[in-house]
């Protein structure tokens, strides 16, 4: 291959005598398999014999180009050399695509390539880095919502989590640079514990189809990966500054790597993020700022055929929970709920008090592998994690500054793979996991554990294996065993445990009886197996179809099985069930995908049937001295997700590009024949955007984003006895809010700093038109608004 | 090969590690200490006589079981009663006074007594917080002519004070106690 370019560039590098050779090349340089951009490519202008490198962002200009047609051979570290014909006729902007082909041998320091080939069958959406660096001061969720098929589930603005075709929590497994994510995900208000500005690049994978990392994620997987560094001497970093008025904070993130020939490399990351109270259109959101503070450090070596690295992160946030959403019984409710305002509005401050979450997340890593001739690339990872999550109510007495909620989650992780090419069309993977984690609540606290201490192993083994059949077929299977053993101590309310019968169904696992609590031992197994099968063809070189079929078993998490108690930010009483067993999910998933420059599409409609589905409902009303309150249950039942995902972009005319997306998902419980709760609405965005490379990369981009009405829910409403009025009255915590439309801009514009750096300025508005809305996935819209208008201002450093 | 064996032993090692780890002892229990299991009306009458308790006791606090409430007697018409409130919280033992801490923390708290179902009564706060608005622990109460209805109990932590009643005072519910007295 290599010689046949050399040959062709040879051949043409004729020179041309010609007339205007005042022209600009600009070109970006991506990853075939990703999009991801490809920095430290070196591009050779075959007659002129210039050669420059690639920048951060995967991009190169060449002046003084004439008018003719140019050969440019364009190389990388990772990748294969490829030669490139340009035609050049004034100004002109290329995309080269370079396929990774060595990164297969050296997955260290192509970071991204362990996550490359996901899933070969199921389509991935991606996030590149230049769009993750317009959610720099957000969060990872609101970076995935930009994708089609993900919704987000709020707690008020800053505690974001990603609901992949309807489905959140547990039921969706985020890695972190390589890490699975152990960071308590199973509460609806627990948002993950990442910085979105350690990634490089984002992945969604709309299934299980991703074997190597989970078995059990029924939703899907989101992989999270920082930037590559490539092997040379080199030194260059980036920082990002953003402003925003609502909320009237900045974050501030920075990033240096330092690089060598020998294959030696460190990154150096962090972010700090301050927002104050946060403000609807018409009043301000209090007691809603954030505190976050973040670091990363990435040290390896990188060789052909073996390296080593270590990766250390902490990440540390505190964020305020809406004033008004902490509530006493059902009468306050009914209170919040017919108020059309917050029923408290202070004056904006950036103190944060309770209610609060104050979360500390440690990330460490240690990987290497050694490739072996004939047997494939052998890899082991060991991680550690340790999660710490405090959440403070409005409390009285002494315990008024303690914390009400404090649990230590350790997680250490060790896992082998084995990445064989068995021959040129067969790829086979293979690997054993061992986890041991264990959660500690504090006591201290003086309130009952929410979650109970427990001891969990797990033992997983894997293989994936897929076959290109020709250049047009290529096949996918897989299969997944996971057993994980729980030791727990639990304290149960006598009362409680009677009224479930646990005293005549375990009275094996009681190990000591108190005054009106009863500490047992439950000691639970369970055998998850997963699998994968699907094919991808390709009709042409634009048109191709994607199958995937996948088997997701999903073991019952510690709150759906332990949960026993009020829960104050949703003012209702939760109950596990120690009875549950593992959730199994089948989900078939299709893509027609279309890849043009000019007009390219995709259309991904799927069918999830997952049976012994885990959903919480309420059941009744419990009167206590603190008066009523809603009883939710968790209970196992049939369900049955339906949806399609679509997304189109045209380009119009010359740097105009139209992009649409769509969602629907339909869930229902096919036991009861009732909708699911929380289910998205289905939602459009259209986004016109001109973009001209030529003129400073300037880009503009209008988005209008329609959100309709949910008009499928179960009816959980229920009556209350007001004194005062001496009514009865209806608690509606059900009727999803009014379908709403709002419009974004969005901006920014390159300047060349100094010789080697480049600014990038950005300006964007969020809800231009400071609209009033409310969102049914957001758990605090029962009491406020969401977001008003926001002007962002966004400063770039590349060096 | 020789890294072959060094994985084998990497792993070997924390298998072992991983299953030597749990030799704790059982956790200790939490016994909650903001939980009100029971609130105690006393209604002493002015003149003298035998003195009416209202009730309420949930011991298990927020768990199945409802709270079992409890009225002595009836009201005599004409009568003016003093009235405390008692707070408990009997999940631990001894019990804790949890009066105290609402007393102590006396702007952060409000009483409210509601009257419902024609009760022909009339209550009026007896003592007040540091800033001088009504706090509620202590309270007189005089019943009208013979009725009856519903009396209740509502305390409200960090309401808005000074306020003009339930519709205006905010904050949040700890306590909403409902009786049914008559008044003979």
């Amino acid at each position: 291959m290599r010689t046949y370019t050399l040959l062709i560039l040879l051949l043409y590098s004729i020179t041309s005598f010609s007339q205007n050779c005042e022209n600009k090349l600009s070109v970006t340089v991506t990853d075939l398999h990703d999009g991801s951009l490809l920095i430290g490519a070196t591009l050779i202008v075959a007659g002129t014999e210039q050669a420059v490198d690639t920048d951060l962002d995967g991009k190169f200009t060449i002046l003084n180009l004439c008018d003719d047609t140019y050969n440019i051979q364009v190389s990388h570290p990772y990748c294969l050399t490829k030669g490139f014909t340009v035609k050049i006729s004034g100004n002109t902007t290329k995309n080269f695509k370079l396929e990774h082909h060595l990164e297969e041998l050296n997955q260290i320091t192509v970071e991204g390539k362990a996550y490359n080939n996901k899933s070969k069958t199921i389509l991935e959406n991606t996030i590149s880095k230049e769009e993750l660096e317009r959610f720099s001061s957000g969060t990872l969720g609101d970076a995935l919502n930009s994708l089609s098929g993900v919704s987000s589930l709020k707690t008020g603005n800053t505690v974001v989590k990603p609901l992949i075709n309807g489905l959140h929590s547990s039921r969706v497994v985020i890695i972190n640079n390589g890490v699975r994510m152990e960071d308590q995900e199973w509460g609806a208000e627990h948002a993950p514990n990442v910085d979105i500005n350690s990634a490089g690049n984002l992945t969604l994978i709309k299934g299980a189809g991703a074997l190597q990392y989970s078995g059990d994620a029924v939703g899907g997987v989101i992989v999270a990966e920082a930037s590559r560094v490539s092997v040379k001497d080199s030194l260059y970093g980036k920082t990002l500054i953003t402003g925003a008025s609502n909320g009237r904070g900045t974050s501030l993130t920075s990033q240096l790597t330092k690089s060598y020939q020998n294959g030696w490399y460190a990154t150096l990351q962090g972010t700090l993020k301050r927002f104050g109270d946060f403000e609807a259109p018409d009043y301000v959101l209090s007691n809603t700022g954030i505190f976050e503070r973040n670091a990363s450090l990435h040290v390896g070596l990188n060789r052909f055929d073996y390296g080593i690295e270590a990766y250390y992160s902490i990440f540390k946030n505190e964020i305020g929970i809406l004033r008004a959403s902490h509530l006493g019984g059902a009468q306050d409710q009914i209170r919040a709920i017919n108020s059309d305002r917050p029923l408290i509005i202070n004056d904006f401050t950036y103190n944060i008090i309770a209610p609060k979450q104050d979360v500390t997340h440690h990330l460490a890593r240690i990987k290497g592998f050694k490739r072996f001739d004939g047997f494939g690339k052998l890899s082991l990872q060991y991680d550690f994690q340790r999660n710490n999550r405090l959440e403070f109510d409005i409390r009285r007495g002494a315990d008024k500054d303690n914390a009400s909620l404090d649990l230590q989650l350790d997680t250490h992780t060790l896992m082998l793979d084995l990445d064989s090419h068995l021959t040129d069309a067969v790829n086979l993977k293979t690997g054993l996991m061992t986890r041991y984690q264990n959660n500690f609540a504090d006591p201290n606290t003086g309130v009952r554990r929410l979650i109970p201490d427990y001891d969990k192993y797990d033992l997983g083994i894997y293989a994936i294996a897929d076959y290109r059949l020709n250049d047009k077929l290529l096949l996918e299977g897989g299969g997944r065993f996971d057993y994980s053993y729980m030791d727990v101590f639990k304290f149960y309310r006598t009362s409680f445990w009677e009224s479930r019968n646990y005293d005549e169904l375990f009275p094996e696992i009681v190990v000591e009886e108190l005054d009106n609590q009863i500490l047992t031992n439950p000691q639970l197994n369970f055998y998850n197996a997963s699998a994968t099968l699907g094919a991808t063809y390709a009709f042409s070189d634009e048109y191709k179809l994607f199958f995937n079929y996948s088997i997701a078993s999903r073991a019952p998490n510690p709150s759906e099985l332990f949960s026993e108690g009020l829960h104050h930010s949703a003012s209702r009483i939760e109950l596990g069930d120690l009875r549950f067993k593992s959730e199994i999910g089948h989900k078939v998933a299709l893509t027609f995908q279309r890849d043009n420059e000019t007009f390219s599409f995709s259309v991904s409609p799927f069918i999830n049937t997952i049976n012994d589905f885990i959903v919480i409902e309420p059941t009744e009303i419990q009167q206590t001295v603190r008066g009523n309150f809603q009883v939710w249950e968790y209970r196992q039942t049939n369900a049955q997700l339906l949806g399609v995902d679509f997304d189109a972009s045209y380009s119009f005319a010359k740097n105009f590009r139209l992009n649409n997306q769509f969602s629907l998902v339909k869930g229902y419980d096919r036991t009861r024949n009732e909708p699911l709760i929380s289910m998205p609405p289905v939602n459009t965005k259209n986004e016109i955007v001109y973009h001209n490379p030529d003129f400073k990369n300037l880009r503009l981009a209008l988005q209008s984003e329609y959100v309709f009405r949910q008009n499928e829910y179960p009816n959980n409403n229920f009556e209350v006895f007001i004194p005062e009025t001496e009514t009865m009255e209806i608690v509606d915590v059900s009727t999803p809010p009014d379908a709403y439309h709002l419009l974004n801009f969005n901006s920014s514009i390159d300047f060349k700093a100094t010789k080697k750096s480049t600014l990038t300025v950005g300006f964007g508005i969020t809800n231009l038109l400071n609209t009033s809305y409310r969102n049914y996935l957001n758990r605090l819209r029962y009491y406020t608004d969401d977001l008003g208008r926001n002007f962002l201002l966004n400063l770039k450093l590349n060096y | 090969m020789k890294n072959v064996k060094f994985l084998a032993t990497a792993i070997f090692a924390t298998v072992l590690f991983v299953s030597c780890s749990n030799d704790d002892d059982t956790p200790e229990p939490v016994n909650e200490e903001e939980v009100i299991t029971t609130l105690t009306v006393t209604l002493s009458p002015n003149g003298g006589g035998t003195a009416i308790t209202l009730q309420t006791r949930d011991l298990d606090g927020d768990g199945p079981n409802a709270p079992v409430v409890t009225v002595s007697g009836s009201l005599a018409t004409g009568v003016t009663y003093s009235g405390t409130i008692v707070l408990l919280n009997e999940t631990v033992n001894p019990p804790e006074i949890i009066t105290e801490e609402v007393e102590e923390e006396n702007l952060d708290h409000q009483f409210f007594y509601t009257l419902g179902g024609g009760l022909d009564v009339t209550t009026a706060y007896s003592n007040f917080d540091d800033n001088g608005n009504p706090l509620g622990t202590e309270f007189t109460l005089t019943a009208g002519t013979a009725s009856s209805g519903t009396l209740t109990f509502t305390l409200r932590h960090e309401p808005t004070k000074p306020n003009t009643g339930l519709g205006d005072a905010g904050g949040e519910t700890d306590i909403a106690a409902t009786f049914n007295v008559a008044v003979q």
